[in-house]
């Protein structure tokens, strides 16, 4: 995206609001789960009852740290929780149980790449705090599902080092690949397990200084975020142009309208009054176990991308493909291991996987062709045993019900028409039915050779070698 | 013939297993005591008549039938402050807030006791949310003290105490944040005993001030709260900030002597402000204790003097969150409103009582942005100081002797429009749980008057047994709830 007033710059930052991917609840043993009844997943804890007590669910801290850890944070080995008061139907006790002061994982950083072009997003911090329920609206009242309420929530704050509302989208993504690599999140965006706070301030080019920024709560899509900010951004620029100032406010986007509007200004701010909370102690980690969360890191993306184009020689296009999740790249690798034909491995996931999962929206976690499979239909065309559209053939049946391609092949009696007795038949009957293309052939016309082998292989439905039939065609045409 | 109501836990005990008596008549003459006084002294704001029959049957049949005993307290009655949480009980803090309200749950402690085979009696009054150091904080009207009835029990667990000591239970389970234990156990002439910070769970316990709260017996000897303690105290993973470290045989630690003991007498203790007939029987009591083989000298706790500013901006500071959670929405009480931050008004302003807000507010003005550093922060580092005090004096001692309250108990109305005369009345009892460590109130004699007066024995953390050592020996020694020849607060004196 060009920027819509080159003379203007704006700085973006971004608080992402990621649910961590635990079994239980933060600070209960209640199931974190999506689409329950409402109200069936509560306890007195998530509930806020009177004398319930938070206890800390170990798994969150590990997957925070392990998200610190794949950002290149520095990890906090001793971090608190306080409480972070303020009055809502859907916060059980009316106050929040976040981090304040010292969060589980400090700095960081993220590369995102726009345009070809490669930048450097740092990360002020990472901390764990508890999610709230839900407000539900009805005709004449309202009510509150607290299914939600306790699930373990990860703040991830970054500098306001994005520069575009394609920056913004780009950082989104990378951050949600990378958290989906390490397994730390889902990252749904329809489940809600990410929403989003945004930071965007405007200055002239060439001023040091930040401009006065706007703050736009409680995103739920990255489109919208991008929307959001392109009309934030023009906003700014109209307001300052016009030589007014921008207000230091919390603003709503409104993405029926298209548009953000004030919701309050920085003097209703809220006053948190944050204090340690007593009902926890701190959360204690020892270089030791952090050390053996760090050796337990998935490989990230963009260096298992630049693996892929070094190791097996993929182009860097299909690199990325490959590497754009984790599930995808560990059956390419799993595929190209065992049956050490790189390239073919790669034809393979790309084209006929993706396009099938694609066609039924199916997860690759879903599909019934093993790695083995692939890599073994893959030798079967290598061997020529098969030619390629029975191998594609053959792939549709593992695609459906699984199953092992040798037997297959032979079980349908398609392998590789390779007797050249019979082509030769297939041949001669080719040219006798469509003497006139023979007759081009004969008169220099060579791509005439290529509609005869067409024939030969229609009428083998597939089967024949395709060499041999050509070979054939030839020493009868031109015999 | 003295009434079953009348005797301690252990007594009671010893007689059920001798055949002398059943559950079903232990209820029930404490039924009828409570029908006879609980009009006068409202000590109990809810009863579990019918439910308390019916267990107390279960445990005879069980008997009956040879089934050894689930503890000591099988088939013994207890009674509970309005802040336990017990599941289809109501647990209504005495506040109009939770008014309807009835727990889905029982806290760790409850728990405890049914798995012990104790019988839940009843639920007693208190100062609304545990604020108040008198009892006439509770929305449901005070309670009075046996022993004068013109008279406050203390507070804020001052239904439990009027009631150990008027007669109407054996023994009940109270909390203390600054006191509400020690003190009325103090005004009332009961055991009472604040347990060291982590030694309960406080799961279940609805929470005034999280860092300071813990909940303990209040009993008619030591020897009782010994074993109540033993029931109740131990690791509870729901509580993290319980600690992981083993129950001694609390009963076992119980003797006639104190030899060998060292006891300090904080000198800040006994200085200004403090009653004449107070400290007279305090010091007596040391003297006994140097009778019973102890070494007695002064000790300085020199920070004692900032304890009571403190606390009143800890407490209040976690109170404010702790609180913010009855707003109508869920339970409890609701007035309707406009939208959602009317309907929070509305609720609080006509939920909570004068004290409560007062508290709220406190709290919420000390956390607010800006005074943040110079209030609560500064309090945490008194804190330190007042605790690193203790440890100084521990090394030199092995336990403390002081009075629990600077004056025996005061005449209802007489400190209630004097928030602040009130709150320094909590100065004996603070430090220690700012400290985290804990603190015994045993009786030590009467005023001319015949008002009962306290000794606390406080200890280092974890010292509970030594506490019960001391406070055994001398009360063993000088049974001042059987010598005393002032007027009977109730049926038990002079009766056994
Ligand atoms: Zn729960």
């Amino acid at each position: 995206m060009t920027s819509p007033a080159p003379e203007f710059l704006a700085s973006i930052g971004l608080e992402t609001h990621v649910q961590l991917r635990t079994a239980s609840k933060l600070f209960c043993g209640c199931a974190r789960a999506f689409g329950a009844p409402p109200n069936t997943l509560v306890c007195p804890v998530c509930l806020g009852l009177p004398g319930a007590m938070p206890t800390v669910n170990r798994e969150a801290v590990r997957l925070t740290v392990r998200a610190g850890l794949l950002l290149d944070c520095e990890i906090g080995l001793r971090s608190k929780f306080d409480r972070k008061s303020y009055f809502y139907p859907d916060m059980p006790k009316n106050y929040q149980i976040s981090q304040y002061d010292r969060p589980l994982c400090i700095g960081g950083k993220l590369e995102i790449e726009v345009g070809g072009a490669r930048k450097t997003i740092r990360l002020t911090r990472i901390h764990l705090e508890e999610d709230v329920g839900k407000s539900l609206h009805f005709e004449s009242s309202s009510g509150v599902d607290f299914n939600r309420a306790g699930a373990p929530l990860m703040e991830i704050v970054s500098e306001p080092d994005l520069a575009t509302p394609d920056e913004a989208m780009a950082y989104l993504l990378a951050l949600k690949q990378i958290l989906v690599y390490g397994g730390i999140s889902d990252a749904n965006l329809e489940e809600g397990n990410v929403r989003c706070d945004i930071n965007v301030s405007v200055r002239p080019a060439g001023a040091t200084r930040l401009g006065t920024k706007a703050e736009i709560k409680n995103m739920n899509t990255f489109k919208g975020v991008h929307r959001a900010l392109t009309y934030e951004i023009e906003r700014q620029i109209r307001v300052l142009r016009a030589g007014g100032a921008i207000r230091q406010e919390t603003r709503r986007w409104d993405d029926a309208a298209g548009r953000t509007e004030a919701m309050r200004s920085k003097e209703d701010a809220h006053d948190y009054r944050y204090f340690p909370e007593p009902d926890l102690l701190p959360i204690e980690l020892t270089a030791e176990e952090v050390a053996a969360w760090r050796a337990d890191l998935p490989e990230r993306p963009a260096a298992r991308r630049a693996r892929f184009v070094a190791a097996y020689g993929l182009p860097e296009y299909d690199a990325g493909v490959l590497t754009a999740e984790k599930a995808i790249a560990d059956y390419f690798e799993a595929v190209a291991r065992a049956c050490g034909n790189f390239k073919a491995a790669s034809n393979w996931v790309m084209t006929e996987v993706l396009r099938a999962l694609g066609e039924r929206q199916m997860d690759i976690a879903q599909l019934r062709v093993t790695p083995a499979a692939l890599a073994a239909l893959i030798g079967l065309v290598e061997r020529k045993v098969i030619t390629m559209p029975t191998a594609k053939e053959v792939f549709a049946h593992l695609f459906e019900r699984g199953g092992d391609p040798e037997a297959i092949v032979k079980e349908k009696g398609l392998a590789q028409v390779s007797d050249t007795g019979a082509i030769d038949a297939l041949a001669e009957a080719a040219i006798a039915a469509h003497p006139s293309v023979a007759a081009d052939y004969r008169a220099g016309k060579k791509p005439a050779l290529q509609f005869l082998v067409g024939q030969v292989m229609k009428a083998s439905r597939g089967k024949a070698n395709p060499q041999l039939a050509a070979e054939a065609l030839k020493r009868k045409l031109e015999g | 013939m003295a009434r079953l109501s009348s005797f301690a836990l252990h007594e009671l005990s010893a007689k059920l297993a001798a055949g002398e008596c059943s559950s079903v008549e232990i209820v029930n003459d404490l039924l009828d005591a409570i029908a006879e006084r609980n009009g006068e002294l409202h000590a109990y704001l809810w009863l579990n008549a019918e439910e308390a029959r019916a267990a107390a049957a279960e445990a005879d049949r069980r008997r009956a039938a040879g089934e050894s005993p689930r503890s000591p307290l099988d088939g013994l009655p207890v009674a509970l402050k309005d802040n336990l949480s017990a599941r289809g009980q109501p647990c209504g803090c005495a506040s109009r807030i939770l008014e309807g309200y009835r727990a889905p749950y029982d806290a760790h402690v409850v728990e405890r006791l049914r798995a012990a085979g104790a019988i839940l009696l009843g639920r007693t009054n208190m100062d609304e949310f545990a604020m108040g150091s008198s009892t006439e904080n509770s929305a449901y009207g005070p309670t009075r003290n046996p022993w004068d009835s013109e008279r406050v029990p203390g507070g804020s667990s001052g239904g439990a105490a009027a009631a150990v000591a008027g007669g109407l239970a054996l023994a009940a389970l109270g909390s203390d944040t600054g006191g509400s234990i020690r003190q009325p156990a103090s005004f009332c002439g009961c055991v009472g005993l604040k347990p060291t910070y982590g030694r309960v769970s406080r799961y279940g316990l609805v929470a005034y001030a999280s860092s300071l709260d813990q909940i303990g017996p209040i009993a008619r000897d030591t020897r009782d709260a010994a074993r109540l303690l033993g029931i109740i105290a131990g690791r509870d993973a729901r509580d993290s900030t319980s600690l992981d470290a083993a129950v001694p045989d609390y009963e076992a630690a119980l003797g006639e002597r104190l030899d060998g003991l060292r006891l300090g007498l904080p000198r800040e203790y006994f200085g200004a402000g403090l009653d004449p007939e107070v400290e007279r029987a305090a010091r007596a009591a040391a003297e006994q204790c140097r009778a019973l083989g102890a070494e007695v000298f002064e000790v300085e706790l020199p920070h004692t003097p900032y304890a009571v500013a403190a606390y009143y901006l800890l407490a209040t500071a976690e109170a404010s969150a702790n609180l913010a959670r009855f707003d109508g929405v869920r339970y409890g009480r609701r007035v309707e409103g406009e939208d959602p931050t009317d309907l929070y008004q509305r609720t609080r302003a006509a939920g909570f009582g004068p004290e409560v807000k007062r508290r709220i507010i406190l709290g919420a003005f000390a956390l607010s942005h800006g005074y943040y550093d110079a209030y609560y922060l500064r309090a945490q580092k008194v804190r330190t100081l007042i605790r690193r005090d203790f440890e100084a004096a521990f090394e030199r001692c092995d336990a403390l002797l002081a009075p629990v309250a600077p004056t025996p108990a005061y005449r209802l109305g007489e400190k209630t429009d004097n928030p602040l005369a009130m709150y320094l009345g909590d100065i004996l009892t603070i430090p220690v749980n700012l400290a985290g460590i804990c603190g015994l109130s045993v009786p030590c004699g009467f005023t001319p008057g015949g008002l009962p007066i306290g000794l606390q024995i406080i200890a280092p953390a974890l010292g509970e047994e030594r506490a019960l050592r001391v406070g055994h020996a001398y009360e063993q020694a000088t049974r001042w709830m059987e010598k005393t020849s002032h007027a009977s607060p109730s049926a038990i004196r002079g009766q056994r």
